[in-house]
């Protein structure tokens, strides 16, 4: 019972917390935002990995293996292409007078 | 493996580290730091997971890893701006196949330990996994124009709906009701009928309503892997979830609240509230055209470009799609050179993710003290000399004011109708993806210069180079010498 209370305060505590942040964020970073959270939602690359952490018949490991490769191409795709996005913005403290 | 408090420490460290991460996006200057600091934190969670558990079979581990890390890599370096939401919409598809898969290898366990809790959110996570990957990959079609991006409504649409989510309903009460060894054929069963599901309502979606759809699956993908999390009893994995099911729930209300149409319309369609498009079919504007479309576009546009003091330019997605997004930097800043005062103005939901064109424009290295948004621009348009709309339609749709029972009426737009004069760059005078007759394209004020935007804007950027060339500035004179 207090592993279904923990359950549900984790749950809640990070909606909220994630809420209060993302209200935040400026529209202009929306994009890599939904890129980088879209790369920390491949966390289940942690249920992946938990796959192989007990014994399993041949098509077990197969899932597991799918499971791992598309979780682990979503983090690292997700956090590369948000670094080269956010590399593009310039820092806001530059006088405006472009050339 | 719960109640340990040194393992509810570390999860707890681990959690405030991706927390730290999120609120770095505060601003640009702390927000490439901030992604860092997430996949350092991702990083961490992983090592956690591996110091805790013993790794069976770390071969066959270790090769999928590492191949979905070089897969993820070799595309993440070569995908170019334009293709970021056909990207990020196939990666939310990506993490929704792991979520149904881990959820799935969990649900048949038989050694007896899954618990009704896990039993009810491994469904959850199963179910909304795997919507969420087809949903994704129609997305990411119709962004990436491999599908057609108007919406396809099937006969009886809703109802078919209804009917896969009834199918589901019962195909989890099975699993539910006995937690542990759950029938695969069942689960499978279940999977296959939350794929259709989330394929069907997918590609209802068009074109223009893609920022809200994008959004969607970033919150269901989180809520996804927050399932899977509580159903292994992974505190980390349901903390990061449900941190990402909050963005993406807030980008999904924003887009909304964008749009002025709630939710559900833009989901659930009223059949009569949108006109049938059919791509080519689609009807063209009145055959009487515009006053200023009789003389030549192109010496129309370059005088008043050459006229005006002050000019907004309003890029859309013809501008993303024409990859125009340089030579449009490339006019506002010769316009600045010419001594112009020239802003952009971005709307919410111009492109096809939120925050598209601003990504588009720093990678053409606009100033990014030149973007103004709906809110700031809008007053500005009545002392607009000229307003230069580079591939946006329904964003500058002035029937949105003032036609009533429109898709778009009600949606804020960028009042480019109230600048002196307008310079349409679009690819053609048909209706944006709402299917509405754009008024601007037959007001006396518009000069028409369809075609590609790219092309259209290069001729501009000549046509201004000619301008300059026959009224040499003097010091140029003296350097050349003539």
């Amino acid at each position: 019972m207090s592993d279904l209370l923990i359950m549900l305060a984790v749950l809640a505590g990070s909606f909220v917390a994630g809420y209060v942040l993302i209200s935040k964020v400026p529209v202009k970073l929306h994009t890599p935002l939904m890129s980088m959270t879209n790369a920390i939602s491949a966390i289940t690359i942690l249920g992946a990995l938990l796959l192989f952490a007990a014994e399993t018949s041949p098509s077990g490991k197969l899932i597991g293996m799918v499971a791992l490769l598309a979780a682990a191409f979503n983090v690292v795709g997700g956090f590369v292409i948000t670094d080269r996005m956010l590399r593009l913005f310039k820092s806001p403290p530059r006088p405006g007078n472009s050339k | 493996m719960m109640t340990n408090s040194s393992h509810l420490l570390a999860d707890l460290a681990v959690v405030v580290l991706f927390l730290a991460g999120v609120a770095q996006f505060r601003g640009v200057r702390g927000a490439r730091s901030g992604n860092l600091t997430a996949a350092f934190a991702l990083v961490c969670s992983v090592l956690l997971v591996l110091y805790r558990h013993r790794m069976i079979d770390p071969v066959y581990a270790g090769i999928a890893l590492l191949a979905g890390c070089a897969l993820g890599w070799w595309i993440a370096v070569r995908v170019n701006m334009v293709q970021i939401p056909a990207m990020v919409a196939f990666q939310h598809g990506a993490g929704g196949v792991a979520a149904f898969l881990v959820a799935y290898r969990e649900l048949t366990r038989t050694d007896g330990s899954v618990t009704a809790l896990g039993a009810w959110s491994g469904n959850l996570g199963l179910i909304i996994g795997a919507a969420t990957f087809s949903g994704s990959l129609i997305a990411s079609g119709k962004l990436a124009n491999r599908i057609r991006q108007t919406p396809v409504t099937l006969p009886g649409h809703n109802m078919i709906l209804l009917g896969l989510l009834a199918t589901i309903g019962i195909l989890c009460l099975p699993a539910a009701l006995a937690p542990g060894g759950a029938p695969a054929a069942a689960l499978v069963a279940l999977i296959l009928v939350s794929i259709l599901l989330g394929g069907i309502f997918a590609v209802r979606i068009g074109g223009a309503d893609m920022p809200v759809l994008i959004s969607f699956l970033n919150a269901t993908a989180g809520l996804a892997a927050a399932f899977c999390g509580v159903s292994i009893g992974n505190r980390l994995l349901a903390a990061c979830g449900a941190t990402v099911a909050a963005s993406g729930s807030i980008l999904t209300h924003q887009m909304c609240l964008a749009m002025n149409r709630p939710l559900a319309r833009v989901f659930l369609p009223l059949p009569v509230s949108r006109p049938e498009l059919n791509g080519e079919g689609a009807p063209l504007p009145p055959a009487s055209p515009p006053a200023a479309a009789q003389e030549d576009p192109l010496s129309a546009a370059v005088e008043a470009a050459r006229q005006a003091a002050t000019v907004m330019i309003i890029p859309g997605y013809g501008m993303a799609q024409a990859q125009a997004q340089v030579e449009t930097v490339r006019l506002a800043n010769r316009l600045l050179e010419m001594g112009k005062q020239v802003k952009f103005a971005i709307h919410p939901i111009a492109g096809r993710m939120p925050g598209h064109m601003h990504v588009l424009l720093a990678e053409a290295e606009a100033d990014p003290d030149m973007l103004v948004d709906l809110g700031e621009a809008n007053p500005e348009f009545q002392n607009t000399d000229l307003a230069v709309i580079a591939g946006a339609c329904d964003v500058v749709n002035p029937a949105a004011i003032t036609a009533a029972g429109t898709p778009i009426s009600g949606m804020p737009i960028l009042k480019a109708h109230e600048a002196r004069r307008v310079l349409v760059c679009n690819l053609d005078g048909r209706p944006g993806y709402s299917g509405v007759e754009n008024p601007l394209y037959s007001s006396p004020n518009a000069i028409l210069m369809f075609g590609d935007a790219r092309a259209s804007l290069q001729r501009l950027l000549e046509g201004l180079d000619e301008l300059q060339a026959a009224t040499p500035r003097p010091e140029s004179v003296i350097s050349l010498g003539g």
